[in-house]
């Protein structure tokens, strides 16, 4: 095998970037999913994912596991959702801008305190090879799938069915569509709203595990292009629904490797271009889904971002 | 501590009241403004202030260094004002749209694009003399800027398309085809390893403000957001929009134009962090390149909120922020931290700052309507019934 | 800035430059005893396995040189931020060279602050100074170009697909000359050699570049190196990838030690280390510093497990010839990859030739444009 593969390159490279990059797109909007049924919004998930991406890298250079670093970037996350939750129950504070500042927070802790670990290499998390069937490596490498997309995928399934069909996502709807009718019903709101934020920072910090532990696999300080911050707009692009933040985070990651593929196949102008298409195919497909008439179909009536 | 939920502008009995409790009542109130966020500030500092202790840095030394690197000497509150100068444009691309209910974090591709319009349109208006070809890139930068951000209250007015994630997509659509036009067509073919448009020419750049010696886009961002201040609060556009910011379906019954207010407050916000671009362009670099992407729009974002929207607040809010960057750099010389330590102090200080916003209403030393309660204190019950 | 207008002086008394300050040193400062302050900007964490880390490496060493004070800021943005940074080490810090050392620092802003602080010195890393500008600055740079022509020759015995990959940040002159000396180090190995770019657009953007990386595997690369400013990402993703890999800007062998076969260093300490004898002695620092292997500005990370004797043998000796100085890895005939002549026959550019600066071609066997 010393040649490549022609034009073909360019739907595997979609296919295995689709695979590859959309784990942190995907557990991001999952988390923030919730965080927003429950009527708070938390822009600041972008700083939660790079905290995770350093907390899980320098956890697992120093136990030498990266499923230790999962575990304690999930803590760290969950940590960083409870403060945004805990602070947005006081009255005329702005859960907007609480997530603006946790996001500068967030990532600012992690720079500080990732110096020491830019250098060391940490162990990454394991993938399982589903493309043994192909003897072309490229279709091999594209379906190393890595372990947490596996999760991430079904954990976007039961999130739907688990927002329909139990008493939790049935609490968690009425929360986020009327604080008022909640508490009629005696729910605490700010509770729930406390714990389902704290679980949105949970996802998002293991998406950053992602990012540090596979794929790109590496600390340092660009490891985050806005990834967090994207997915938290992706959820409304995936109108708060889970399988569909599935479908927009592979979306997202297929068309972001659209780009080096087209080069490597030597459609090299105007690169800057395809680079965009990502946000250009969002924008597209958003313009077509929407009508003033269902603006808000979805959303949930509490969240201040539609009110 | 007391739980209130009367609004204060209802409160105090004018039968009761001589004018010394009128004036009291009026400073009390308008101190409680200042009081709050600097009480919160301070705090912040002594947060951040025990971690430096944690990690064994003297925190006194943090303030003086802040003091002394952002505000403290002529220098640094030039290079204050300097960083201030193009958050109060991006900010105000925030607030403008915030009055109408709009969440707008795009405002970055509209000052990428804004500083490419401006330097692009130096090039055929190179034969007018500065006077006129200035203000009339000024007006290009600000054109293509509203275009783009108007574009985004469109969307939303009439589509249906958040504008949140719309203005997002749309700034890194934004700052893509400011790289593809940079290093592209656009290029100047001398700009080696800076790619660069060509470069506007002396001609056209705008020197220093007498006195303080920061580049005009300062003065021009404070005019900005007076200019913002007076439209949300003292026209009846501005009153409109409130309304519509309020509530649509009200303001639709009364028959205001939600619509058209959307599309022109967006414009109007893309329009002034265009202008934060073509300063950089014409008072800062001369040319258009990639580093028009410095962050401002971002940061702008975090001013605006800072501000609660309210565009003269904005003026102290950057002039703040710009301190503390302006300081980064002695903290990194002086107490050996690295530079993220600001990110961290910044980020504290906000979440507190924010925090801080429960408190308004609850200080008797600042509402005058919880004086009376004390005078009085057996009914409690709302002045109005 | 209120300078007085003193006519300019080579020959100055050590450490005065920091009296014409704001006004804020002392008169100790005046003393000649006083440390000879530089200042080091970085445009990026200095830890990033990479262009910065190169450049602090070297600040560094030179923090034990005795009286010289390091004063360094890293992340200063290519804005006018820069300028502040450089006053403010002037005048609180008492810095009388200052190094920035990102390309986009030189204009506006480096050449500004020139003007402005005409007694002190500044040395830019990249930057093409001429007569034209002021004479208290400058620029200096290594021709890199020589180390990734070596990692091209053993590139070339590594390679079995007879493709090499090269992750380049943008098309601008200095990375044009590295893809360009990767694939005709390896054409000098095996004529039939190509060379696959992709860019990525940005400087430091980790997930892009490990597409980039992805996509060169793919098409069929077998070797890979960049021209980012943090290759970490693309040594490591190459590596995993079952790839050789050719380091840039500082070793990289650490993160992929099976993988890594060489690559091109930086040695930025010999030319700070000139700039700040100089100083010492009371001269003008060089205005315009070049130089490649020859002169120790450039170096080559140990081989790797993975190059065979041959490799060895044909690296060295192509080496050897580099250390006389005077090498030229741009000769006629030489055309680009889509057919124009850039050089005719019996024409070439030895290392230290002005077009080189301004390189705006992709050489014949490399896919990609620019």
């Amino acid at each position: 095998m010393s040649d490549g593969l022609g034009l073909w390159t360019v739907p595997l490279a979609v296919v295995g970037g689709a695979i590859r990059v959309s784990t942190p797109f995907l557990f991001v909007s999952l988390g923030e999913t919730i965080t927003e049924r429950s009527g708070r919004i938390n822009l600041g998930l972008e700083g939660t994912l790079v905290f995770g991406a350093m907390a899980a890298y320098a956890t697992a250079v120093m136990t030498g596991s990266p499923w230790a670093g999962v575990a304690v970037a999930g803590l760290a996350g969950g940590l960083f959702g409870l403060l945004h939750g805990f602070v947005c129950k006081f009255p005329r504070v702005n859960d907007v801008a609480i997530g603006i500042a946790l996001m500068l927070f967030g990532s600012g802790l992690a720079f500080f305190l990732g110096k020491p670990f830019i250098q060391p290499s940490a162990p990454p998390l394991p993938a399982i090879g589903f493309g043994a069937w192909s003897d072309l490596p490229q279709v091999q490498a594209a379906l190393r799938v890595n372990v947490l997309f596996l999760i991430g995928a079904a954990l976007s399934v039961a999130l739907w069915w688990g927002l329909r069909n139990t008493r939790a996502g049935l609490v968690l709807r009425v929360v986020g569509d009327s604080a008022d009718a909640a508490r009629a019903m005696g729910y605490d709101v700010d509770h729930v709203r406390l714990l389902a934020t704290g679980l949105g920072g949970v996802l998002a910090g293991i998406g950053g595990a992602y990012l540090s532990l596979y794929y790109p696999g590496s600390w340092n300080e660009g490891v985050s292009s806005g990834q967090g911050l994207m997915a938290v707009a992706l959820v409304i692009f995936a109108r708060w629904n889970p399988l569909a933040c599935f479908g927009a985070a592979l979306l997202f990651g297929g068309a972001g490797a659209l780009g080096p593929a087209l080069q490597s196949v030597g459609v090299s102008q105007g690169y800057y271009l395809f680079y965009a298409a990502p946000y250009v195919l969002t924008l597209a497909l958003l313009v077509a889904t929407s009508s003033p008439d269902r603006a808000l179909a979805g959303a949930p009536g509490e969240l201040s971002l539609s009110k | 501590m007391v739980a209130d939920t009367a609004p204060s502008s209802l409160t105090v009995a004018p039968s009761r009241s001589s004018a010394s409790l009128c004036i009291r009542a009026w400073l009390a109130r308008r101190s409680e403004a200042v009081a709050i966020p600097v009480g919160a500030a301070a705090l912040g500092f002594l947060l951040f202030g025990l971690f430096l202790a944690a990690l064994g840095k003297s925190p006194v030394q943090l303030v003086d260094i802040v003091w002394r690197g952002g505000f403290g000497s002529p220098f640094a509150l030039g290079n204050s004002l300097q960083r201030a100068a193009p958050l109060l444009f991006a900010a105000l691309c925030v607030a403008l749209p915030a009055r109408l209910g709009l969440v707008v974090i795009g405002g970055e591709g509209a000052i990428v694009l804004g500083g490419l319009a401006a330097a692009a349109a130096a090039q055929p208006l190179a034969a007018l003399p500065a006077l006129l070809a200035v203000p009339l890139m000024a007006c290009a930068a600000a054109l293509v800027g509203a275009v783009w951000i108007g574009s985004v209250g469109w969307l939303q007015a009439y589509r249906g398309v958040n504008a949140t994630i719309s203005s997002l997509l749309l700034s890194y659509i934004a700052i893509a085809l400011a790289n593809h036009l940079i290093e592209g067509p656009l290029r100047d073919p001398t700009s080696l390893n800076k790619p660069s448009t060509l470069p506007v020419g002396d001609a056209f750049m705008l020197g220093p403000m007498p006195v303080i010696g920061v580049h005009w886009g300062l003065g021009c961002g404070v005019i900005a957001c007076l200019i913002a201040y007076g439209l949300m609060d003292r026209t009846t556009l501005g009153f409109a929009a409130r309304i519509a910011g309020g509530n649509v379906r009200a303001a639709q019954i009364q028959g205001l134009p939600v619509g058209r207010l959307i599309v022109g407050f967006t414009a109007l916000g893309g329009a002034f962090a265009a202008l934060a671009g073509f300063f950089e362009v014409v008072a800062v670099q001369g040319t258009a390149n990639g580093t028009l992407a410095a962050g401002y729009g971002y940061t702008g974002i975090l001013v605006a909120f800072l501000a609660r929207q309210n565009p003269i607040a904005i003026v102290p809010v950057a002039f703040l922020l710009g301190g503390i960057e302006a300081s980064s750099g002695l903290i990194q010389r002086r107490m050996q931290l690295p530079d993220a330590t600001v990110l961290v102090l910044e980020g504290l200080l906000f979440l507190i700052v924010l925090m801080s916003e429960t408190l308004y209403g609850r200080f008797k030393l600042f509402n005058p309507h919880l004086w009376a309660e004390k005078r009085a204190p057996a009914p409690p019950s709302p002045v109005l019934a | 800035m209120p300078v007085a207008d003193l006519p300019f002086t080579r020959r100055r008394l050590l450490g005065t430059g920091a009296l014409l300050g704001l006004g804020v040193a002392t008169a100790s400062r005046a003393r000649a005893a006083d440390p000879l302050t530089v200042g080091v900007i970085y445009v990026g964490p200095k830890d990033d396995y990479g262009y910065n880390q190169a450049h602090a490496q070297a600040a560094k060493a030179l923090k034990g040189l005795p009286g010289v004070e390091i004063t360094e800021e890293e992340r200063v943005p290519e804005t006018n931020a820069v300028e502040k940074t450089m006053e403010s080490m002037i005048n609180l810090d008492g810095a009388t060279l200052l190094l920035p050392t990102s390309f986009g620092y030189y204009s506006p802003y480096l050449l500004a602050e020139a003007k402005k602080n005409p007694k002190i010195q500044f040395r830019h890393c990249g930057g093409l100074w001429t007569d034209k500008d002021p004479k208290n600055a400058g620029s200096y740079f290594g021709y890199i170009a020589q180390g990734q022509y070596l990692n091209g020759v053993v590139a070339a015995h590594a390679s079995k697909s007879k493709t090499i990959g090269f992750v380049a940040a943008k098309p601008i002159p200095q990375v044009l000359n590295n893809v360009n000396a990767f694939l005709l180090g390896a054409q000098s190995v095996d004529p039939a050699m190509t060379c696959q770019v992709i860019f990525t657009g940005e400087w430091s953007l980790a997930v892009k570049e490990a597409e980039a990386t992805n996509a060169l595997i793919d098409g069929g690369a077998d070797v890979i190196t960049c021209h980012v400013d943090s290759p970490k990402v693309v040594v490591e993703t190459a590596a995993r990838r079952g790839a050789f890999v050719c380091g840039y800007h500082v070793d990289q062998s650490p993160l992929a030690p099976q993988k890594y076969l060489t690559g091109a260093e930086w040695n930025w300490l010999p030319i700070y280390k000139g700039f700040i004898e100089a100083m010492q002695a009371g001269r003008t620092p060089e205005n315009f510093v070049r130089g490649g292997l020859a002169d120790g500005y450039v170096k080559m990370s140990p081989y790797g497990p993975g190059v065979g004797d041959a490799a060895r043998r044909n690296a060295d000796a192509v080496k050897a010839e580099m250390l006389k100085g005077g090498y030229a890895i741009i000769k006629g005939p030489l055309k680009d990859n889509a057919g124009k002549e850039v050089l005719p026959a019996g024409k070439t550019y030895p290392e230290k030739a002005a077009e080189l600066e301004s390189t705006n071609y992709l050489v014949a066997g490399v896919k990609g444009s620019v």
